[in-house]
């Protein structure tokens, strides 16, 4: 163990990255704006300077700690350094904190507070560009980007999308699609990473909460909300509960107190999800299809394969995604009355999907609107509930049942592990532990193995991050690699880590991972085809089965 | 608009064997022929090269020599490098504006004829104030020679 | 003709020097972008034509030689360096030296100085009623020593055979068949030499870092041709004249780290640069020098340009190997370091380009000679541009530790109008050098006591017309310009500072702008994130350190002690000078002159906008800003 002194305070560390990483774990929150763990160091904002015993100063995120090394984090010099360079950003960033959506969880907001900045010396000149509101699911504010280069970074390394770049250079530099393009128009998938990572105002999720209050308050309207799998380990943080406690019983009693009718689990569709896709799997594999069968439950994917990849789209699963499905059954049950179907997701894209023409059945949008993680907790906190102190309710029948396996969708590797139980029919505890250890676990951003299911060994890749979608299909197209199926999530480790959820770090996304597991093992029901509600969900689509959960996206770019 | 000829672009291209890293030299020679960057040349080459618009777009703004706006006939490179500025290159560049009636931040002249680059140094310091137009080196200049040269090219425009 | 061995190499440089011998003389036209911008291209095509009308036989290339007898050679040379007095003509063997030739001078020239051994007085320099006909007893080269620049100016910058004939790839071979690269390394290493580009680091232990990645499949040599600093044109005339020496210095850094690809990378606004440098490397292609199996040795080296775009942060190292990669030019953070993963992520030696043009006399002459030119620990001699209001412009090499005073006095001559003021030294990353500082001995660790950079070796000379505030102002709207906007002090801080030196220079700044300018300044120099940022507000704290009572008296009393910011200046008319023509009352605009005809007349401030009409147009000189 290396040790350096930080502060006074002896610090121990192990290959850290650098000296800000050795500080955090040793919690010690060294400012900065531009840094983020999972992506590469940049060192743009310099608000993380660091004074050595000589009083030198340098960038904590580019500083190599070594042992017997001594730094101070918060000297006289380094505040008033802080403090000007924060004075400098203010200057070119429209400030209207009482307004900004972002407002109390805007790290430039903090750190002026931390720092004292009262006063901008110098007159405001903030980017004059408009607001791109193009995108369904998220708005671009260049007024208020302070050019950390985060979601750029987001976009190219994480996801390979690289829908934007910082163009020009010096005081005209901005975020751009490049030739004064929208995010509309560009290879935007709407994952809402960028927007996880923006430490201001400048990229936020769409915010359509105002809607779903109008919904509420119309009264000759029913207003039904299925809750996904990842909200359950995301909205905890919000509200300062540990996010591998599941906390859907109290998701369920805030939605009524806020005045929703029909309350629903995703859990379930995604159980059926599983059957129709398993279904489907073993269709494809007894014909002598063309596999990979690659899932098709994440939109940002989807919309990936269409940008990119649009002769993989016949090999994409044809079920729709579990929200779709939920709303094909909310549209079946009520089809009497007047229903706004709300889907509350981790999951930015799936506003986009809720408005994709191939979710219009017999003329209405199977899903109204969707809600993010943040914009349900944003409600909450509208409505003055004290959600960490609420108890537990369930959700409405008759569609109130789920099994482990639809609540595993929220993390990577989730749905394949469901189908894996489902064809090899694993229903007790002992046969999940041991599907759990066959590769499928796990937060790396590829996984690949085999499972033996009767007489077939099936080759299985999981990725998650759409760059690592990039680098796994590269070896399936060169013929490096092959697999039976394929699942893919555009965020990174999955759902629980989408771009709705409240952000981040790596450490509370394993706990998420680890709070979606408790919530499985939670069930008594583990394996999809013991869902009782299945029948009866089978019953009330009738022959329209297959037209209502399944979607057939074109598989070219529409030229 | 500047008609693309997408097969000398190809042919630009495949002379770089679509290397991304190749991208600057690429724009380069797509610049010397149409003297500008057109917008539809650009989104051809990303669509070749596998960069995305956002990608190409940043870096052809990044660098001051590519334009992505369309040029005048003739192109006054007015150095303004530290010798030139000692020997006040901003009297001669006033003059350039006023004779051409542009402004700082105007492409092209009403005519069309003329634009206007401000350059940091063009290795010619002995010779300050100097100026080039379409490449060739003006010496030692004065706003009395500056007015005299953009009356020529005008003169020689007419005739 | 691929040179195999070598064996082959002398026997090449044995016949090309024997080529070079019969002519009996040589006319050099300067061939620089100085001479070139002042016509010098025109001279040599009269030169031609005069002489081919006249029966003489040309040798232009020495390629193309067939033994004519006498002969007489025209070629097209690097720049001289004393650029001032440009388009140059030198004639060889008599070493003379024409200056300011025109197209009309050609015939006289031929006439005089080659078809006879005459000395054309009135072409040739002029000092305090001396007249210098040959090139080396002018005063202006007769104090330097030239190592980097050596033949620069002497050979046909185009030509291979006569870099070869001269000398030329001589250390090549040397370090090919008789060291190792350990040897090149510690030769390199014991000479001191040192990063011409700015940094000073010792050239040696860069290259031993980049050689110690034995198992690297790739490393690469990067030579750093984007010579951004204004008022610097050092690298430029290198590359122009004398390419070869450059390249040979290159390779042999190729051979002591164990690399096998290179670059160029050269500025876009030296357009001749690059068209001597790609024939030169062609040039040494075909004669087998670069490419596969160097000269027989088995070792392989390719090198190919890369143009800049028009980036000036491109001159710093890892910007410009993102450039290279094709992508924006921002720096990148350390570590790593390039030496260890540079471009394209391989171990990357970047060195100057003068810093590569003094290694062939390295490896030829060896480390003591090196070490013996300069100062302790800092070997060799340095290239400086002299600029600005000076009598004698043009490029100098003088030996590590020569003073300001030498240099500015003895070889430059001294302003060329007014008084001295100050030396802007190290471009706009450099400082204002003052009086005080003339007898300081330029060198690395000299200049860095006192804060200062030698920067690349510009020095741009001001006289008492300059105005320091606005100076200041200046480089910092440049450094504005050219931010690359990757962090947030470069960014945000410098356009601020500029701001706070246009109201200034305006006439509108307080005094608590300058506690503004000092604090701005601090951040930027500690905060920013490469080399360029932090050393950006150099020119702001120098001036700020030297010229305070300049800032004060814009501040205070708003006035432009240099009479240079214009709305701080009031124009007036001398009336001892002014003899009453009317011109200057019929040209303002405003009609703010009056007087009588052959009286002096006067101007009336509060109608006057300072257009300056009046001044230009003045016959007598007798209106001035004060």
């Amino acid at each position: 163990m290396k040790r350096m002194i930080i502060d006074g305070i002896s610090c121990e560390f192990e290959n850290a990255r650098n000296v800000l990483e050795v500080a955090k774990q040793n919690h010690i929150d060294i400012p900065s704006l531009c840094y983020c763990e999972s992506l590469s160091v940049y060192g743009g904002c310099r608000l993380c300077v660091v004074e050595n015993e000589r009083g030198a100063v340098e960038a904590a995120c580019t500083m190599v700690p070594k042992d017997g090394m001594v730094i101070r984090t918060n000297t006289a010099k380094l505040r008033k350094h802080r403090q000007m360079i924060l004075e400098l950003l203010l200057v070119s960033h429209r400030s209207e904190c009482t307004t900004c959506d972002k407002s109390g969880k805007c790290k430039l907001q903090e750190y002026a507070k931390r720092y004292g900045v009262k006063d901008v010396r110098f007159p405001i000149n903030y980017c004059k560009e408009p607001i791109d509101n193009s995108s369904d699911c998220i708005v671009r504010d260049p007024s208020k980007c302070i050019l950390c280069g985060k979601c750029v970074r987001m976009c190219a390394e994480i996801q390979n999308v690289r829908a934007i770049d910082i163009a020009n250079r010096g005081s005209s530099s901005i975020v751009s699609c490049g030739f004064g393009r929208k995010l509309a128009d560009s290879d935007c998938v709407g994952c809402g990473q960028c927007a996880a990572v923006c430490p201001t105002g400048a990229l936020m999720i769409k915010n359509e909460v105002s809607e779903m209050w109008k919904a509420i308050y119309n009264s000759s309207k029913s207003v039904a909300v299925q809750v996904a799998p990842a909200v359950r380990v995301g909205i905890a943080e919000e509200f300062g509960l540990p996010a591998d406690v599941p906390v859907m019983g109290k998701i369920v009693t805030a939605l009524r107190m806020l005045g929703v009718d029909y309350i629903f689990d995703t859990s379930l569709t995604a159980d059926l999800t599983i059957m129709e896709e398993s279904a489907e799997f073993m269709e494809k594999l007894k014909n002598g299809d063309k596999l990979p069968m690659f899932t098709s439950c994440c939109p940002a994917w989807i919309k990936r394969v269409e940008n990119k990849y649009p002769h993989l789209m016949p090999q994409v699963s044809t079920c729709g995604s579990p929200m779709e499905m939920f709303g094909a059954l909310i549209r079946q049950q009520y089809a009497d009355e007047d229903v706004f179907s709300v889907a509350v997701m981790p999951c930015t894209a799936k506003k986009a999907e809720a408005k994709r023409p191939e979710l219009i059945k017999d003329d209405e949008r199977l899903v109204d609107l969707v809600l993010t993680t943040q914009e349900l907790a944003r409600m909450i906190d509208e409505a003055g509930i004290d959600f960490a102190h609420l108890p537990d309710s369930e959700p409405d029948s008759p569609f109130n049942t789920y099994t482990g396996a639809g609540v595993i969708f929220g993390v990577t590797g989730g749905v394949t592990e469901a189908v894996i139980r489902h064809v090899l029919g694993a229903t007790t505890d002992e046969s999940i532990c041991k599907i759990a250890e066959c590769g499928v676990r796990g937060l790396e951003g590829i996984k690949a193995f085999e499972i033996t299911a009767g007489d077939v060994q099936l080759k299985i890749a999981v990725a998650n991050g759409l760059a690592n979608a990039d680098k796994l299909i590269e070896k399936i197209e060169s013929g490096e690699e092959f697999f039976h199926f394929v699942e893919i999530m555009a965020c990174p480790n999955g759902c629980i880590g989408g771009g709705g959820q409240p952000s981040a770090c790596q450490v509370r996304k394993a706990e998420r991972y680890e709070g979606i597991f408790v919530a499985d093992s939670e069930c008594s029901l583990r394996s999809s085809e013991q869902n009782p509600a299945l029948d009866g969900v089978y019953k009330l689509l009738r022959n329209r089965a297959h037209d209502l959960l399944h979607v057939h996206y074109p598989d070219h770019k529409a030229e | 608009m500047t008609k693309v000829d997408f097969k000398l672009i190809d042919s630009i291209l495949e002379k770089y064997g679509c290397d991304k890293s190749k991208i600057i030299p690429i724009m380069q020679e797509i610049q010397a022929e149409y003297k500008f960057l057109p917008e539809a040349a650009l989104m051809y080459v990303a669509d070749k090269i596998g960069e995305t618009y956002a990608e190409l777009y940043g870096v052809a703004t990044f660098y001051k020599d590519f334009s992505l706006n369309e040029k005048g006939k003739y192109v006054i490179k007015v150095c303004n490098g530290t010798a030139c500025h000692v020997r006040k290159s901003d009297d001669v560049q006033e003059a350039l504006y006023e004779i051409t009636g542009m402004k700082p931040g105007d492409y092209i002249s009403a005519d069309g004829l003329f634009t206007i680059e401000r350059v940091a140094c063009l290795g010619a310091c002995g010779l300050a104030p100097v100026c080039t137009v379409n490449g060739v080196v003006h010496p030692q200049m004065t706003p009395d020679k500056m007015r005299a040269l953009i009356m020529d090219l005008r003169e020689a425009e007419r005739s | 003709m691929k040179i195999q061995s070598r064996q082959m190499l002398e026997d090449f440089r044995a016949e090309s020097l024997k080529k070079l011998n019969c002519q009996s003389k040589q006319i050099l036209v300067c061939g620089g972008s100085g001479c070139v911008a002042g016509g010098s291209l025109k001279i040599y095509d009269k030169f031609r034509e005069l002489m081919e009308r006249k029966g003489i036989k040309v040798d232009v290339i020495l390629q193309d030689h067939v033994d004519h007898g006498d002969a007489v050679g025209l070629k097209k040379s690097g720049c001289h360096g004393f650029c001032e007095i440009g388009p140059l003509v030198r004639i060889e063997p008599a070493g003379l030296l024409y200056i300011k030739c025109k197209v009309e001078d050609c015939e006289e020239i031929i006439e005089e100085s080659i078809l006879g051994d005459n000395v054309i007085d009135r072409l040739v320099y002029h000092d305090n009623g001396r007249s210098y006909s040959r090139q080396e007893d002018i005063p202006f080269y007769k104090q330097q020593t030239r190592v980097a620049l050596t033949n620069c100016g002497r050979i046909d910058a185009e030509s291979i055979e006569e870099y070869i004939a001269v000398g030329g790839y001589s250390a090549l071979s040397k370090a090919l068949f008789d060291m190792s690269p350990d040897d090149i390394i510690n030769e390199v290493t014991e000479s001191g030499l040192r990063g011409r580009g700015g940094a000073g680091f010792p050239t040696g232990k860069k290259w031993a870092q980049v050689a110690a990645h034995k198992d690297a499949p790739v490393k690469y040599i990067v030579c750093n041709g984007d010579e951004g600093d204004p008022g610097a044109f050092m690298d430029c005339s290198v590359m122009e004249g004398n390419p070869h020496k450059m390249i040979e210095g290159i390779i042999i850094a190729a051979i002591a780290c164990g690399s096998t690809e290179g670059y160029i990378y050269v500025r876009a606004e030296y357009p001749l640069a690059v068209l001597r440098l790609q024939k030169a490397i062609e040039d040494a292609e075909a004669y087998g020098i670069l490419g596969d199996d160097i000269l027989g040795s088995g070792k392989s080296f390719n090198l190919q340009i890369c143009k800049g775009a028009g980036a000036f942060v491109c001159g710093e190292g890892t910007a410009m190997q993102e450039s290279i990669e094709g992508k924006r030019g921002m720096p990148r953070t350390k570590p790593p370091r390039s030496v260890d993963k540079g471009l394209f992520d391989a171990p990357t030696s970047l060195n100057n380009v003068e810093t590569f043009a003094n290694v062939p006399d390295i490896i030829n002459k060896g480390a003591k000679w090196y070490s013996s030119i300069g100062t302790e620990g800092n070997s060799g001699t340095k290239v400086f541009s002299l600029a600005g209001n000076i009598k004698n412009t043009g490029l100098i090499e003088v030996p590590m530790g020569t003073t300001l005073r030498e240099i500015v006095f003895n070889i430059g001559g001294g302003v060329k109008s007014g008084n001295f003021k100050a030396v802007q030294i190290g471009g706009p990353a450099g400082c204002c050098l003052t009086e005080d500082h003339l007898d300081l001995p330029l060198d690395f660790d000299s200049t860095k006591k006192i804060g200062a950079i030698i920067g690349s070796g510009g020095l741009v000379v001001m006289g008492d017309d300059t105005c320091m505030v606005e100076i200041a102002r200046f480089f910092m709207s440049f450094s504005t310009n050219e931010s690359c906007g990757k962090c947030t002090t470069c960014r945000e801080g410098i356009p601020k500072i500029q701001e706070i030196l246009e109201r200034i220079t305006h006439g509108t700044g307080e005094l608590e702008d300058i506690d503004m300018l000092q604090e701005l300044s601090a951040v930027v120099k500690t905060c920013s994130l490469c080399g360029l940022g932090k050393n950006a507000t150099n020119p702001v704290v120098s001036t700020l350190k030297y010229f305070k009572d300049e800032y004060i008296a814009h501040v205070k009393d708003k006035k432009c002690p240099a009479g240079v910011c214009r709305s701080l200046c009031t124009m007036w008319i001398d009336p001892i000078k002014c003899i009453g023509c009317t011109k200057c009352a019929r040209n303002c605009p405003v009609g703010a002159i009056t007087g009588q005809l052959r009286k002096p007349h006067t101007i009336d401030v509060e109608k006057c906008i300072k257009c300056r009409e009046c001044k230009v147009g003045c016959p007598k000189h007798a209106i001035k800003e004060v």
